[in-house]
């Protein structure tokens, strides 16, 4: 009780000094875990895939495509349970900054394979029957109001022309992992489409997502599908859907190890701040630290009270800045809008903060409380003089 | 100095040397110092600025090392405590009053003098009615609960005296008690600490370089460049 209120007292006798500090600790915690969230945001693609499924692309580049009957031959590899094709659409939802991904799907098998977009029954079934029928995620339907029945116009890029799709069901994502910003649609429609207006490029499918019965036999059947198209006119690369996503993500591996990098220094600008601010604080009571020696308190117990003076402001400072990254991510989310469709403070994220705000209280107290638990009872006392 | 005058001494100090070294320059502050206090004696320690008073009270309070000789406070040498002893020993056997007070800012006055009892067993009860008498014992009841800014210079050190007391030490040292106070108040304080001495029957040992404070001495020990004198 007693050692409680003398760190609660010395904490704040210099309120404007000691709030200060909790200012900076919290804006660094805040800084901290949005960057960190960032991070995470852009490697969750990968983290929301399953070991289950395997991407089958064209080996030469995504760009290229991959013959449709390739489909038939993929059923047919050992140890392959299930095959749907895709492609990447590319369209324009009224403006370019309205950007969303779109997929046309195979959803006979598509929509089985990816269990973590949970649609209702009769949603599926709306869909399944209307060819020009649209699935899109919540997070995307209330970006623009869209509700089942509503006419969605794209104009495509990749492929010219209006394209209006009829909103026929909303999936929820299984989890905060799961994107619930795209938009998918039937590929037969596309391949119809394509067939009669680009007749060359019709019957060509993006990549094959292909489920697998074992996940420990991705590797081996991987090989087995690449192996069944060698020497073809497509080679493929089959690889597992998280190494399919990490190749994004390495893409813009410099910028996240920027990021990152960013996200440390910031903690340690604020540790040598708040270094300097205990630093201070315990030369200045150096005379009462020797005071309590001559009573008759030990060397530790002086140590004591400034590690735990400075560890309390920033435990305070380190669960204001948690508290303040959730509605501070969230408006940097909104904002961001599809740009990082999954975006939440990953527990991993939160734990990290509380340790930053441990490791900065504790390595800011460090040399304040080497020194002042050895410094001299006669020195310290001469100090007030 | 023979056995049985060291055993009705509190405090028995022989062959005390103390010397810092500076720049690789051996600098002697005291030199072959014997001194007895007996229990319940006043004493002041007289003599001109580094003469080595507050050094050799920095010693016989255990807060500062010799570099040779013994200091037996109460039968014990404290030369050969180790620090950690010596934080122990100063605890139950030592009551500090200093110059500018040394109060802990942040803690009211009855906190400030319950300071030392927080290193003993003592129940919160107990310990509150130490504090409440020792308050009543410098006149600072009415007091207690305002911080040391809110008080003037004497009753700060009367503050400190109480804190010196609570615990019931051994004895008591003073390091120019009223070298910071007015001539008054200085009065005052030299009072309490007379009071102390004859009607508690505390010893103390005072530094000061005012006569008149060590008038109010039972006996007065001078020191010139780190030698006493008579």
């Amino acid at each position: 009780m007693f050692v409680t209120l003398l760190i609660l007292r010395n904490a704040f006798r210099h309120k404007l000094r000691t709030t200060l500090t909790m200012v900076g600790i919290v804006v660094a915690i805040v800084a901290f875990g949005l960057l960190r969230t960032i991070v995470d945001a852009w490697y969750a693609g990968a983290e929301a895939t399953s070991s289950t499924r395997l991407i089958t692309r064209n080996a030469i580049s995504l760009v290229f495509s991959l013959p449709l009957n390739y489909e038939q031959k993929l059923r047919q590899v050992p140890g392959v349970a299930s095959v749907a094709g895709a492609n990447w659409f590319g369209g324009v939802y009224i403006t370019e900054s309205n950007f969303f991904p779109q997929f046309a799907i195979q959803p006979e098998h598509f929509l089985d394979m990816y269990p973590e977009f949970k649609i209702s029954a009769e949603e599926r079934k709306a869909f399944m029957i209307d060819r020009q029928g649209a699935i899109v995620g919540r997070k995307l339907a209330d970006k623009f109001g869209w509700k089942i029945g509503d006419q969605i116009p794209l104009r495509g890029t990749i492929y010219p022309g209006t394209w209006t799709f009829n909103l026929r069901a909303i999936y929820d994502g299984a989890d905060a992992k799961v994107d619930e910003t795209q938009f998918m649609f039937h590929w037969a429609l596309l391949n119809e489409t394509v067939k009669a207006r680009f007749p060359r490029r019709a019957d060509l499918v993006g990549w094959y997502a292909v489920e697998i019965k074992d996940p420990n036999q991705a590797a081996e059947i991987s090989q087995r599908i690449d192996a069944t198209f060698r020497n073809s006119l497509a080679e493929t690369l089959t690889e597992t859907e998280k190494a399919f996503q990490l190749g994004f993500v390495a893409m813009t591996e410099a910028i996240l190890v920027a990021i990152q990098a960013v996200s440390f220094v910031i903690i340690v600008i604020i540790m040598a701040v708040m270094a300097n601010t205990m630093a201070m604080t315990a030369r200045e009571r150096y005379s009462e630290y020797a005071t309590m020696k001559a009573i008759g308190f030990g060397n530790g117990f002086v140590a004591f009270l400034i590690f735990a003076e400075s560890v309390g402001i920033a435990i305070i400072g380190g669960a204001l800045g948690i508290a303040i990254t959730f509605p501070v991510a969230n408006a940097f989310g909104a904002a961001m809008g599809t740009l990082f469709p999954v975006f939440y403070i990953s527990d991993e994220t939160i734990l990290m903060q509380v340790a930053a705000a441990l490791v900065v209280g504790v390595v800011a107290a460090l040399i304040p409380a080497w020194r002042a638990a050895r410094v001299k009872i006669v020195d310290g006392l001469r100090a007030i003089a | 100095m023979n056995d049985s005058s060291e055993q009705q001494s509190i405090v028995a100090i022989r062959g005390l040397s103390k010397h810092y070294v500076r720049g690789g320059q051996i600098i002697p502050v005291l030199v072959d110092i014997n001194l007895d206090v007996a229990a319940g004696d006043f004493v002041a320690l007289m003599g001109p600025s580094g003469s080595g008073k507050s050094t050799l009270l920095n010693l016989i309070a255990g807060i500062d090392k010799p570099t040779a000789g013994q200091i037996l406070v109460a039968g014990i040498d404290i030369a050969q405590l180790t620090e950690g002893e010596l934080a122990g020993w100063r605890a139950a056997h030592v009551g500090f009053i200093f110059q500018f007070y040394n109060l802990m800012p942040v803690l009211t006055a009855f906190e400030n003098v319950e300071l030392p009892l927080q290193l003993t067993s003592m129940s919160r009860r107990e310990r509150h009615e130490r504090v409440d008498t020792a308050l009543a014992l410098v006149g600072l009841s009415d007091r207690s609960e305002h911080y040391p800014n809110e008080l003037s210079g004497g009753q700060q050190q009367r503050v400190a005296i109480a804190r010196a007391l609570i615990a019931d030490p051994t004895i008591i040292v003073a390091d120019e008690p009223t070298g910071d106070l007015d001539r008054v108040t200085a009065e005052e304080i030299l009072g309490l600490l007379t009071g102390l001495n004859r009607e508690i029957g505390k010893t103390i040992i005072m530094v000061t370089h005012d006569p008149k404070a060590a008038s109010r001495a039972a006996r007065m020990i001078n020191l010139e460049k780190g030698v006493l004198v008579d």
